[in-house]
């Protein structure tokens, strides 16, 4: 781990003698920026030691160790899969570390559940908002919070103070339905202020914002500080944590990297940090692209839910042999949707999609996977997997009608267990046995076993949706080899992913979707990642966008 | 690893057997709690069974399987089909309407009357799998509505088509020809009366749904659909029509829960005839862990149970309906017993497979990152 021994403000600097006692108005001796006001708690906010965390064949979080600093924004950085959501969710109490300890104001604490967090003064904002659309503001933020305030006026007047106080602008009265994105997270943040949290964990805030509610964002962040309370603020994008944050701590492989201060860093001298040195980067070789069309998709439609804008609205795509086209775009724009229409698992309000020359828009998915189309879901879990099932059972999954895994009309489970074993083998699965259940191995094995099964039948088609989420470094660098291979021997590849490091180095032509709509065109060899971001959000400027 | 380690028969058999010792205890304190005199309820039911009694055990448990092997079919792809009592109404009366008309001779009569209840069966289901797929209404909703339904039904239509028994108020179908009522089998040594000759059909039954399940690609899909159907779906399962058919099979195996009763005792169907038995199949399925094997164990002990009861109220002056009571704490027990045990296999296998791989690869360095 480069760079830790040196940099990294270990817990252990301090004096035994600082860390006992609730004196107040001592200097602390941590790495993170004193309060703006010239006070500092003797004891950080928030410190860990230690922590470990192992998953099945996988270690989540390997010996983290950082200290918060009270009255600070401190973020937490590192690639999808670095570990950061184990590491909070160890923070707010859903699941114990093996080894190490959270001290809160310099008392260690032993967080069994969410309650125990909370009354530690622990809140957390999920990426996902829990809210109930039918309910007002109110009652959401009381739900389950009953016994504090009460459900009636004196709550209201509790919530009103709290939204002043802070400047969150909450009407209590507003129904969930009615409000924006950003409302919704300050409802999320103002409730767990009612819960009366001091420290504030954010998941991947901005994921869902629009840069100017993002600012918004900040600014409420900025608030909540100055009166005292202390952020976490977890994230992967860099320009908004050098803007925001007091102090960083980035994590890689599921350790605690370094803790800096960013006046003294870049965004690239981050980025280096949270990927390392050492990671493959994904690099294609020289192009392989044929003329030979394989996948055409023509003016696709998918009319939204009611009166709603349409999720794909005239899509038109062409992967030729050899070619691996990617598609980039902000998580919910229409890139679930398309696979699922050209897997034949979503009907599309009109528009075709051809393979080679064949029409099989109206195929179902199990004509269009024999055809020759390999399938990598999003979420593997819910869509590649039987989890309780065993591997060999999951060899079989999507493939049920062709050999080696059926004879006929039934089921050859010798064949299946065979070929499984070479699966394993081919594509270095790591398992025990080919006996045990697909929930019992790790992400990253669990996805090699994936896309050895799919690639076990001489797919003409390979559609990708974001094949390296949430897998180890070791998995991700053999998946990626695996798609170039596949690009090699002819495969028409649809690759979707989050991770624009990934689209650039693999991809032979980059698609952006925003809002359903492909919005423009890349060269992979020369737009770089700020182009592409620019582009996903619509802040390029593009005269289709404009109205 | 094979399939059949020790530590999976062990897991397997833990539970039953956890969930028996507790239904004996829980029943020993209500009795107790009561004054009944516990040590002769448990003399009485527990006693070896007399060979009359064995063969009631036997026929007893022939009909449950059936009635379980229908629920457990849909129980397979999560499909709740609770109105497997409903279904083989309809289907005991439609067969025993038919085969009372004694259009086909003898064993031809039986063969048909058999198809018939199984349509019957069918077609009754499968106005639950339409509305489920069509309308989206649970099927557990609609089944318990059909139940009532199919009761109504039938006490209609066989006001319609009943002769008057006689000697009795009772009223029933007209009773099958004697060429096609099945005499029995003398299995057991000693018994007055005889096993079912139908028990064949329950065993015939059971291979069958072993096979189809198990072996088949129909099977695999409908097993995958229940595991998850969002991966089913995307390995290119049509779930509608699984539901569909799912649905008519269930239906169509209740139909077969009367035939043994139909042919071997009963001759027709009447008001007197036995119910209930569609309910006992939902336990028995969930008993038996929707297995052939564990389904027929499981349909033996309910039988056991009922004919023990028996003689409850003359042997220890306690009503016979003690025995709901054991049946019940059982089936809460079991169910409990058996997720407690699942989750316990999911955790060690997990770290079973973490110590294996960690052994393997001492030399190789520790695996970093972190799981989705």
């Amino acid at each position: 781990m480069v760079g830790r021994d040196v940099l990294r403000p270990g817990p252990t600097n301090h004096p035994p003698g600082l860390l006992s006692g609730p004196g107040r108005g001592v200097v602390a001796i941590t790495a993170a920026p004193a309060r703006p006001d010239g006070t500092s708690d003797a004891h950080p906010a928030v410190q860990l030691e230690g922590i470990t965390k192992r998953f099945p064949g996988v270690v989540a979080n390997k010996d983290i160790g950082f200290s918060v600093a009270r009255g600070t924004v401190h973020a937490i950085v590192g690639e999808n899969g670095a570990g950061k959501s184990t590491l909070m969710k160890i923070l707010y109490g859903v699941q114990r570390p093996d080894e190490g300890s959270i001290s809160i104001g310099g008392r260690v604490v032993d967080l069994h559940s969410p309650a125990d967090a909370i009354a530690a003064g622990i809140g957390m904002v999920f990426q996902h908002f829990q809210l109930a659309d039918n309910f007002t503001v109110l009652e959401n933020v009381v739900l389950g919070a009953e016994k504090l305030h009460g459900i009636g006026d004196a709550a209201r007047r509790e919530i009103t103070r709290i939204s002043d106080e802070y400047g969150l602008d909450v009407d209590p009265d507003a129904l969930v339905d009615d409000l924006g994105v950003g409302a919704r997270q300050r409802i999320e943040i103002l409730k767990v202020l009612y819960r009366g949290a001091k420290i504030i964990i954010l998941d991947e805030p901005t994921a869902v914002l629009v840069p100017q509610e993002v600012d918004e964002l900040f600014d409420n962040l900025r608030e909540l500080k100055s009166e005292g309370l202390t952020v976490l603020f977890i994230s992967h994008k860099l320009d908004e944590v050098l803007s925001v944050a007091d102090s960083i701590t980035v994590i890689r492989r599921g350790t605690t990297v370094d803790t800096v201060d960013p006046s003294s860093v870049n965004a690239r001298q981050l980025a280096e940090l949270m990927v390392g040195a050492e990671l493959p980067t994904p690099q294609t070789e020289e192009s392989t692209v044929t003329d030979r069309v394989v996948l055409r998709i023509e003016d696709i439609v998918l009319a939204g839910a009611g009166a709603g804008r349409n999720v794909l609205d005239g899509i038109s795509l062409t992967i030729h042999a050899g070619e691996v086209l990617g598609i980039a775009g902000v998580e919910g724009n229409g890139q679930a949707e398309l696979v699922e229409v050209i897997m034949g698992m979503r009907e599309p309000t009109s528009g075709l999609v051809f393979l080679g020359d064949t029409d099989i828009s109206d195929w179902r998915t199990r004509e269009i996977r024999e055809a020759g189309v390999a399938y990598i879901p999003e979420d593997r879990q819910r869509h590649a997997l039987l989890l309780e099932a065993p591997l060999w059972e999951n060899r079989i999954l999507g493939h049920q009608t062709e050999e080696p895994n059926v004879r006929g009309f039934i089921i050859n489970a010798a064949g299946a267990k065979a070929d499984t074993e070479r699966i394993v083998k081919e594509y270095d699965v790591r398992t025990p046995s080919i006996n045990v259940k697909a929930g019992s191995l790790s992400g990253g094995n669990q996805q090699k076993l994936i896309v050895g099964r799919e690639m076990s039948h001489q797919p003409k088609v390979l559609v990708a949706a974001h094949p390296t989420r949430g897998v180890d470094v070791g998995a991700q660098s053999s998946i990626w080899d695996i798609i170039r291979q596949a690009r090699r021997d002819g495969l028409a590849v649809l690759l979707i992913s989050a991770d624009l490091e990934e689209l650039i180095g693999l991809s032979d032509t980059i698609e952006v979707i925003l809002r359903g709509r492909l919005t423009g065109t890349f060269d992979p060899d020369t737009v770089t990642a700020e182009d592409l971001g620019a582009a996903m959000t619509g802040a390029a400027a593009n005269p289709e966008e404009t109205r | 690893m094979s399939t059949f380690s020790p530590r999976k028969l062990l897991l397997a058999v833990a539970a039953p057997v956890l969930a028996l010792v507790v239904a004996f205890l829980v029943t020993s304190a209500i009795l107790l709690l009561l004054g009944d005199p516990v040590v002769e309820v448990w003399q009485t039911i527990l006693s070896w069974p007399k060979p009359r009694q064995l063969v009631q055990i036997v026929n007893g448990a022939t009909v449950y399987y059936l009635s379980a092997v229908a629920v457990a079919v849909g129980f397979r792809m999560n499909l709740f089909n609770i109105g497997v009592d409903g279904q083989y109404r309809v289907a005991v009366f439609a067969g025993a309407a038919f085969a009372g008309q004694a259009w086909f001779p003898g064993p031809l009569n039986v063969l048909l009357t058999i198809v018939v209840a199984m349509v019957a069966g069918g077609l009754w289901a499968s106005i639950a799998a339409y509305l489920k797929v069509r309308r989206g209404i649970s099927e557990v909703i609609s089944t318990i509505m059909l139940n009532a339904i199919a009761t109504g039904v039938v006490q209609w239509l066989l006001l319609k088509v009943a002769v008057k028994q006689q000697g009795s108020n009772s009223i029933s179908t007209k009773p099958i020809p004697e060429s096609s009522q099945l005499d029995g089998l003398g299995l057991i040594p000693g018994a007055t009366n005889k096993v079912y000759t139908l028990i064949l059909l329950a065993v015939l039954v059971g291979a069958l749904y072993w096979f189809v399940i198990n072996k088949t690609r129909f099977g695999f899909d409908l097993r995958a659909t229940g595991r998850s159907e969002s991966a089913a779906v995307a390995s290119g399962v049509k779930v509608p029509r699984m539901v569909v058919t799912t649905m008519i099979a269930s239906g169509a195996l209740a139909g077969l829960i009367g035939m043994p009763l139909l042919f071997g005792q009963d001759h027709s169907y009447g008001t007197t005839f036995q119910a209930g038995l569609g309910f006992a199949g939902i336990g028995i399925a969930l008993l038996g862990r929707n297995h052939p094997l564990g389904i027929a164990a499981a349909a033996l002990l309910w039988s056991f149970l009922d004919v023990q009861s028996n003689a409850l109220q003359i042997r220890a002056g306690v009503a016979s309906e003690v025995v709901f009571i054991i049946q019940g704490v059982i089936l809460f027990a079991v169910v409990i017993a058996y997720e407690l045990i699942r989750r316990a296999d999911v955790r060690l296998e997990q770290q079973r497979v973490a110590r294996e791989l960690a052994a393997t690869r001492s030399d190789a360095p520790t695996p970093e990152g972190a799981t989705a």
